[in-house]
């Protein structure tokens, strides 16, 4: 548990609604991308392909090793997904698994959903794309490449993710930013060790049992320069924002404070009296708990009475389904 | 401590509330080979997952003298070796030497004696001209062999095996067959194959609906038709 | 996700809300985890309606009040993300620690902000978890491709839900045999390198992909051989009745009101 507290899988209400939308329609676009790429560039084999991929993604998630003491870690799959199927399919095999952790199971939220696809898939994936590409050209050995390329693709994508993390959370106004980027950053530089030993393993079995899957032909073909270049920028604008963020919070407070104003929650607009703010501090503040509490009363009441309404009607409409 | 393990009155229902276990008491001493029948869903598997702690019941499991519990458990997994029934569960390294050095390795032993594990092991089961193999490509019999070198190598008192004879064709049956007749230690099989208990285990134990219903020599029990009948065999 | 959980939340009942079309279900927990994402911080007031909505579908829905606590839960653990917004938010002290010659200054805003933000994580939940457990998979797939989420995509995640049960039953059961096998010997130290550990871990997660990739061959020819030629298709959904419509828009209606309500109660007119 005492690595988990600072999220990865960030949960509804961490994130304001601008920050939220924003990042849903980046995500969007981002899909939208990788769909018609998928369209061009690979056959219908792939789709089947896909969806058992996500699946075991997201089994392969729950694999895990001791760390020390009580710690452990697992995996995320960006890297290991885009070594396997090439990033545009990656990333909808990653959006996927994102997606039915927040449908599902609530692992992440629905309205931030977009930030965590943008920061676990996109994000991930593009990096471990620009990772290999780049290793590609440093050992012409193929074994050196992708062993070497799986370990860094890995532990970059879980890194750059977390600062993604960190900068969102802190920009919703959800955690300072001297404390969100750093702490997030210093887990997840350790967290990301874990994700590319277990990338490397799981390249080096695939890599002696079915080379071909790790070793495309069409490799060049298949991952362009453009993704390079996104992947180039996205890691210094991260890299270099970050610290810069956190050692000038004012500035980020900034940001924070003109996307809190957009989203109705800037705390000057509705300037609360400070002593009332909790329960029997003031009577305005009874008052409003009172006002709170007859407006439960009344949707209670409303629910009720329409479930005694439908007991009423029960017999009858069980033959209307029929 | 004349017992291999002693179970008593252990219970087990599982998160959804199924019964699991309904009581089961069962001794086995040292040196018997054991055969554990029943049909689907009698509790045969989860009984075998309490034998290394996977799972914890009520009642009590004691194995060589240590009871089943969680201080106790690592121990004892390395005196009880558990054969799964599918062998691409139990193979999950890149060379065939890798998968039966894994205990080994885990128990913290030197790369000599390591070395000198897996090399008997693997010639216990015949295999030791498939050291550096790839686990992941051989024949599901070649794969059964490789699975039980993977506990022996930690050299355990007593051999659990879950279903060994299923999905062989005949040949490599009969010589997994042989091979388990060869082998010296104590053995719990669960198994359908009822030919496998006549040729080598000379007791059985019947579960039914969690329960242990008959326990006693194989040669009273397995003719017994009507007797297997009634418990879905 | 703890083990001992059945992983499927889905819970088998008939109720008004497991009725309700899927499609309708889908857009109003949307719409209701944005109104409240979007009711400003501290306005205590709306707080318990919003819990009552979420306990009244509860009941409604048959899955009880007690069941919806006990899932929504585990928002608590990221409570100690928000934490440092206690001492970092300036404003009226509320109280002074000191701790290792720093001393922290705790402000009511701060509380003010931290409560705001983990009741509405938590009440979000709680939508969440009502949608799941009265809805089937397949009719969350129907809701996404009524919100005109791409063919492709909706294949794909379908084919994954497909197979999520048997590959979630195969990692279990490889992380039962590696622990059969960790054993440790009196005066020997167990559990070998770290790094061993993690690349046998990796090992496992290839394994488990292998098998995927060999598994998606052959769904892959069980879908040609029943006439699959490359194209996603699906069956059209039935539309929808106007009294669904309806209810949609009440829905809406009902979140416009809780959001305007928030700000007459945020102080905004």
């Amino acid at each position: 548990m005492l690595l988990s507290p600072l999220p990865m899988h960030i949960p509804d209400g961490f994130l304001s609604v601008v920050v939220s939308v924003f990042f849903w329609l980046i995500s969007i676009g981002g899909i939208g991308f990788a769909l018609r790429k998928v369209n061009q560039v690979i056959g219908e084999r792939e789709v089947p392909l896909m969806g058992v991929l996500a699946a075991a993604i997201f089994a392969g998630q729950m694999l895990n090793f001791t760390v020390t003491g009580g710690t452990s870690g697992h995996l995320m799959g960006a890297a290991l997904a885009t070594i396997i199927v090439g990033p545009w399919a990656a990333i909808l095999v990653m959006t996927s698994v994102v997606s039915i952790q927040a449908l599902v199971f609530q692992d992440g939220g629905l309205l931030v959903l977009g930030a965590n696809i943008f920061n676990m898939g996109i994000l991930g994936v593009v990096l471990s794309a620009m990772v290999m590409q780049f290793i590609r050209k440093i050992f012409q050995n193929r074994k050196k490449y992708l062993l070497g390329g799986s370990f860094i693709a890995g532990w970059l994508s879980i890194f750059i993710a977390s600062l993604a993390a960190g900068l969102e959370l802190a920009i919703s106004g959800t955690s300072p930013v001297q404390i969100a980027v750093p702490a997030m950053a210093g887990i997840h530089a350790l967290i990301g060790i874990g994700e590319g030993l277990i990338t490397l393993g799981a390249v080096l079995f695939l890599y002696i049992n079915r080379p071909d899957l790790v070793t495309h032909p069409n490799e060049a073909k298949n991952a362009n320069s453009g993704i390079v270049v996104a992947g180039v920028i996205l890691t210094v604008l991260l890299a270099v924002l970050s610290p810069l963020a956190s050692s000038h919070p004012d500035g980020l407070e900034w940001v924070a404070e003109t996307a809190a104003f957009l989203n109705f929650a800037k705390e000057s607009t509705y300037q609360i009296i400070p002593d009332y703010l909790l329960p029997g501090l003031h009577n305005e503040a009874v008052a409003t708990i009172f006002a709170g509490l007859i407006g439960a009363v009344i949707v209670f009441g409303v629910i009720f009475v329409m479930m005694n309404q439908r007991k009423k009607q029960l017999p009858q409409r069980e033959t209307d389904f029929e | 401590m004349s017992y291999v393990i002693r179970i008593k009155s252990l219970s087990y229902r599982y998160p959804d509330q199924q019964i699991g276990l309904n009581g089961v008491d069962l001794t086995i001493l040292p040196g018997e080979k054991v055969a554990l029948v029943g049909a689907n869903g009698a509790g045969k598997s989860t009984l075998i997952h309490h034998l290394n702690g996977i799972l914890i019941g009520e009642g009590d499991v004691n194995i060589l003298g240590m009871t089943v519990e969680k201080k106790n458990l690592k121990r004892i997994r390395g005196k009880v070796g558990v054969v799964f029934q599918n062998p691409d569960d139990q193979l999950f390294s890149s060379t065939v030497y890798e998968d039966v050095a894994y205990g080994p390795i885990y128990q913290g032993l030197n790369k000599q004696e390591v070395k000198k594990r897996v090399a008997e092991a693997l010639s216990m089961v015949g295999m030791q001209d498939y050291i550096d193999r790839n686990s992941y490509y051989l024949s599901i019999g070649e794969k059964k062999r490789v699975s039980i070198a993977t506990v022996l190598s930690m050299q355990p008192e007593f051999l659990v095996m879950d279903e060994p004879t299923s999905g062989l064709d005949p040949r490599a049956r009969r010589e997994l067959i042989n091979l388990l007749q060869q082998l010296p230690q104590t053995m719990l099989i669960a198994t359908h194959d009822l030919d496998l208990v006549e040729k080598i285990l000379p007791r059985t134990v019947i579960m039914y609906r969690g329960q242990v219903v008959v326990d006693g020599p194989t040669s009273q029990i397995i003719p017994d038709s009507n007797l297997l009948e009634n418990y879905g065999l | 996700m703890s083990n001992s959980q059945p992983l499927n939340p889905y819970i088998q009942l008939e109720s008004p809300a497991h009725r309700l079309d899927s499609r309708i279900k889908l857009s109003l927990v949307f719409v209701y985890i944005l109104t409240i994402n979007l009711i400003p911080h501290a306005v205590w007031v709306v707080f318990p309606i919003l819990f009552s909505v979420n306990l009244s579908l509860a009941v409604v829905s048959g899955i009880g009040i007690k069941k919806l606590l006990k899932r929504s839960l585990w928002v608590l653990p990221f409570v100690i993300a928000v934490f440092p917004l206690l001492f970092s938010i300036r404003g009226n002290t509320w109280f002074e620690i000191t701790l290792l010659g720093f001393s922290f200054t705790a402000s009511w805003e701060g509380l003010e902000r931290l409560l705001s933000i983990v009741l509405k994580a938590w009440f979000s939940i709680q939508a969440a978890i009502i949608l799941v457990s009265t809805t089937k998979f397949e009719g969350i797939l129907k809701g996404l491709r009524w919100m005109k989420i791409p063919k492709l995509l909706v294949a794909v995640i379908g084919l994954m839900w497909r197979y999520l049960f048997v590959l979630v039953a195969e990692a279990k059961r490889l992380l039962v045999a590696r622990s059969s096998r960790s054993s440790d010997l009196p005066d020997f130290h167990s559990g070998g390198s770290m790094i061993w550990r993690a690349q046998v871990t990796g090992y496992m997660a290839g394994n488990l992909l292998l098998r995927s990739i060999e598994r998606s061959d052959r769904v892959y020819m069980a879908m040609l051989s029943r006439g699959y030629d490359g194209e996603v298709r699906m069956d059209n959904d039935r539309v929808l009745s106007r009294k669904e419509i309806h209810i949609l828009l009440i829905g809406i209606l009902i979140c416009v009101c809780l959001f305007v309500l928030s700000l007459y109660f945020g102080g905004a007119f």
